[in-house]
């Protein structure tokens, strides 16, 4: 049901934003009370890769900052 | 303003303004309630005082000497004789009073939650202005439950407001005491407001910089300039002050009255009433549709159109002056449909032709034809308006004697405002403007009579339709506009819908009727016929083998439309004809519903709303324009599209009362039937009143009777329907539109000629009225199909009053039902585009928003524009197969 969260480490944020071209206030936002933040422990400022299913893409990635 | 003073607007920021700021901005006090004296001269300190600038173009302004129209009008103030609650700031007040202490102004936590609480306010502040207002509501609510202040050690009370403006503290109640409600006035207020520090200010949420808590209980009040409400002076001579003038001559009456009474040592209570008076008219003056405060109101009855009104709602200053301004170059007529047109343009009336203008830059290339439009002046049509000398001096043609010596006079740096002319590109708008098509490119085509002309096949977008519809047309005035509405807005650029990845235009009713019968196979055409066909599809090729050679040479519809059909098309699809085939048999479909085209041949099946329709996706149009360019795609529909017409005239089409007969056997077998079923009904009521029905889990009795009821009738109109269907004249014109899918419905025909069927209210069968009963004509608790708005009549018989009365019912809700909805998503969209307006698909495909911040890391996931795709597919399989093997499939 809950699609898959992943922790990035902060070699993989600092790629991703500079891929991106996006600073981390750019980033869309997740709660830090989110269970799925609280399950991986992720801390205020990490980034939190998203994997889910699209009705287009059959898969889609999604990035969210713990705030 | 001189060039080098420009400076560029970093951003806005709002706040209060301060007692100080007030009077230093403003040029003079204001203090008598008089504004003319007995000779009708500004009284000076009045509110028409000279020295607060000037409207009349006669008089210079006694602070700036300027003229009207120069003069940027002057602030006054006045001096509130006590001060009042700022009525826009009672709820901020109310929140700041509850917070801090009524002694020592503290906000009342402990310093070391203070501390705290500050620092993660310094962290939030600017960066996060959400998440700081969020901090401030949580400090405001632990504050407001403490008693006991922790700094001071004070009793505080708890305190309540009433609206609009007025605070009590709920002083005692201890120890099973009453507990009593005890006014706090504004002066007691303003020193509570005022004993509050900076930092703490800011952690109650207000910008201290810019908005001190103490400056929202007002002692000054600013007087706007007179260029701000200006006096009309009527038809009959009498002036007519501005609302503002009036409420400010309220206030002032009031302020004046308070003065007295305080001097002369009037009684407390005298004292208060009229305070509260100054504050009622504050309250009004800076909004006349306050909750809690009675509407402020003319003589007449009209209530004041005061400040917050000339800001709010539609007519208002930001959605009717700065999000809706009107413009110059538009016009506005009445559409009429004219499908002999092509879709990109547009018909414009010569009248209008002659009053819109281009602007023109004389060159070695034009300057021959703009000196002949010169001569011929503005009211000979083709002409001009207008002529733009090099050093930017206008000339009027109008009022020019002789446009001959002005037309020679001609060269290079002139600019001829033109009449507009065939081919120049329009833009053309139908409101409510929901979607990008509602604006559309068109090329003009200037016609006799006063309507706008449009082809019917671009209604779609629109939604437009022939019934006194109006729409708009601007001209674009530069180069750059002008390519912009030819390469972007015109309409064959639009053709494609990025909704729903299918044409958004095409074919609709009539187009489609002549698109059946012309593609029928036993139409056979005289070689005359073809060339008329073809003459009004402007064909220009050789003429095709026809079909047959002997006894005379023949060709067939399908043949004629095919010379329309690009040769690189390939396509195969069930038409609406194919009924009941079940597993398609192909070329032995009885209703020729295998439409098949090889190459740009039609070689099988009838055209309808399937193939060629308009918001039909994967239909033959789609291909078309898809697969052979969106210019091919405007040339079927300029050209085919005509020809279904001509045929369609030609042929002759026509309904009458007679397609809809059915046989009289039929006609009585199918009354027998409705009176079996209601039989059938009224045993279930009986058996249900004796308590014999059992209700299925998870319904009541009651439910369960009402279902099987409801049930039984939609299954006898079905039945009823489709044999009446079966047996009417299905050669009809009117079937045939039916079947189509040009206009109507088989059920619209089935309601004609069999039966009209359930009428329903909210959902279910019609229950309201009279008590326990519909109508009076039934007795009470009637749950018999008549009684509950079961019309077995078709509209051919004609329907009984109680019928009609049913059916009236159900009318006037769905009316009502369209009347609300409308209102109710028309809001929601326009909150929705204001929300999403400013996103954005960035150059690496992601969506951004107005400041960059990410959206979505790839536009739909997938990154394909849905115009471009197959009904959301970005790449058909299913149909490049078919289009290789070129054997024509349908699922
Ligand atoms: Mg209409
Ligand atoms: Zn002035
Ligand atoms: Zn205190
Ligand atoms: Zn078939």
């Amino acid at each position: 049901m809950v699609s898959t969260h992943v922790l990035l480490s902060k070699e993989e944020s600092d790629e991703l934003l500079n891929v991106l071209g996006v600073s981390r206030d750019d980033l869309p936002k997740i709660s830090t009370r989110d269970p799925m933040v609280k399950y991986l422990k992720a801390k205020r400022g990490d980034i939190v890769k998203l994997i889910r299913n699209s009705p287009t893409a059959g898969q889609a990635i999604g990035y969210r900052v713990v705030v | 303003m001189s060039l080098s003073n420009k400076k560029i607007v970093k951003g806005i920021k709002f706040g209060l303004l301060s007692p100080e700021k007030i009077v230093k901005q403003a040029v003079v006090e204001i203090n008598s309630p008089e504004t003319y004296d007995q000779d009708g001269l500004p009284v000076p300190g009045g509110l028409m005082d000279r020295r607060l600038g000037t409207v009349e173009p006669s008089q210079r302004c006694e602070t700036c000497g300027a003229r009207a129209g120069k003069c940027p009008g002057h602030f006054g103030y006045i001096r509130l004789e006590r001060p009042v609650i700022h009525p826009g700031l009672a709820k901020k007040i109310h929140e700041t009073l509850s917070a801090v202490c009524r002694e020592c102004g503290r906000i009342k936590l402990s310093d070391e939650e203070l501390e705290e609480y500050e620092k993660q306010m310094k962290e939030l502040e600017g960066r996060n202005p959400n998440l700081a207002k969020a901090l401030s509501k949580t400090v405001i609510k632990k504050a407001s439950q403490v008693n006991v202040c922790p700094h001071c050690g004070a009793t505080n009370y708890s305190i309540e407001y009433e609206r609009p403006t007025t605070f009590y503290e709920e002083m005692g109640g201890k120890k099973g005491e009453a507990s009593s409600l005890v006014r706090i006035p504004p002066t007691e207020i303003r020193i509570r407001l005022e004993k509050i520090n900076s930092v703490e200010a800011n952690l109650l949420g207000w910008d201290n910089e810019v908005a001190r808590p103490e400056w929202s209980v007002l002692t000054y009040l600013p007087v706007p300039p007179i260029s701000m409400r200006p006096a009309i002076t009527l038809e009959t001579g009498l002036r007519s002050e501005d609302d503002l003038t009036h409420k400010l001559v309220d206030i002032l009456r009031a302020n004046e009255k308070l003065k007295e009474h305080i001097s002369s040592g009037a009684p407390q209570s005298v004292i208060d009433d009229v305070w509260e008076l100054l504050q009622y008219h504050v309250i009004t003056y800076f909004d006349n549709e306050t909750q809690g405060a009675p509407s402020s109101r003319h003589r007449s009855g009209r209530p004041l159109r005061t400040l917050a009104q000339r800001l709010k709602g539609k007519e208002g200053r930001f959605r009717g002056n700065l999000l809706g301004k009107r413009v110059d170059f538009s016009s506005r007529s009445v559409i009429s449909p004219d499908p002999w047109i092509g879709i990109n343009e547009v018909g414009v009336p010569i009248e209008v032709a002659k009053i819109l203008t281009i602007p023109e830059k004389v060159t070695d290339l034009n300057i021959d034809r703009m000196k002949e439009l010169v001569k011929r002046g503005p009211n000979n049509y083709p002409g001009a308006n207008y002529v733009v000398r090099p050093n930017g001096v206008m000339v009027d043609l109008r009022y020019v004697k002789d446009t001959n010596e002005i037309g020679n006079e001609l060269g290079q740096g002139f600019i001829v405002e033109r009449h507009l002319r065939d081919g120049d590109v329009v833009l053309f708008n139908r409101q409510p403007s929901l979607h990008r098509p509602s604006i559309m490119g068109h090329v003009v085509r200037v016609l006799p009579y006063r309507t706008f002309r449009l082809n019917p096949a671009v209604c779609p977008p629109y939604n437009a339709d022939f019934d006194g519809d109006e729409m708009n047309l601007h001209v674009p005035q530069g180069e750059e506009a002008e390519a912009e509405a030819k390469e972007i807005l015109l309409v064959e650029n639009n053709l494609l819908s990025p909704r729903f990845g299918g044409p958004l235009m095409g074919a609709i009713q009539d187009f489609i009727s002549g698109a059946f019968l012309l593609t029928r196979k036993s139409v056979l055409l005289e070689k005359g016929e073809v060339m008329d066909l073809l003459y009004a599809g402007s064909y220009e090729g050789p003429l095709p083998p026809p079909a047959i050679t002997q006894p005379r040479p023949l060709w067939t519809g399908k043949q004629i439309v095919s010379l329309f059909i690009p040769e690189s098309i390939t396509y195969s699809s069930k038409a609406n004809s194919c009924v009941g085939c079940g597993d398609c048999k192909y070329d032995d479909c009885p209703g020729d519903g295998f439409v098949y085209v090889k190459d740009g041949e039609l070689l099988m099946g009838v055209l309808d709303k399937k193939s060629i329709g308009a918001t039909v996706p994967n239909s033959l149009l789609h291909r078309i324009v898809k697969d052979a360019g969106v210019a091919a795609g405007r040339e079927f529909m300029d050209k085919a599209f005509k020809v279904f017409l001509r045929y369609s005239e030609g042929n002759g089409f026509t309904v009458g009362l007679k397609d809809l007969e059915i046989p009289n056997t039929v006609r009585e077998a199918l009354k027998k039937r409705i009176k079996e079923v209601e039989g059938e009904i009224d045993e279930a009521i009986a058996a249900y009143e004796r308590g014999e029905v059992e209700a299925e889990a998870g319904k009541t009795v009651e439910e369960e009777i009402e279902d099987t009821i409801m049930s039984k009738l939609t299954k006898l109109r079905d039945e009823v329907g489709d044999t009446a269907a079966k047996n009417m004249d299905h050669e009809s014109h009117s079937y045939m539109m039916a079947l189509t899918g040009a206009r109507g419905s088989v059920l619209n025909l089935t309601q004609i000629s069999a039966i009209v069927g359930q009428q329903s209210s909210r959902g279910g069968r019609i229950v309201r009225g009279y008590s326990d009963r519909t109508l009076p004509v039934f007795d009470h608790g009637d749950m018999s199909a008549k009684g509950r708005g079961f019309v077995e009549s078709s509209f051919y018989e004609g329907l009984s009053p109680v019928e009609f009365f049913f059916h009236a019912v159900t009318g006037r809700e769905g009316l009502v039902d369209t009347a609300v909805r409308t209102s109710q998503s028309g809001y929601m969209q326009r909150r929705l585009i204001h929300a999403l307006e400013d996103l954005h698909v960035e150059y690496d495909g992601s969506v951004r928003g107005a400041e960059g911040e990410l959206i979505e890391v790839k536009y739909g996931d997938d990154g394909v524009d849905p115009a471009k795709s197959d009904h959301g597919i970005a790449l058909n399989v299913d149909r490049i197969i078919d289009k290789v093997l070129k054997e024509g499939e349908v699922e």
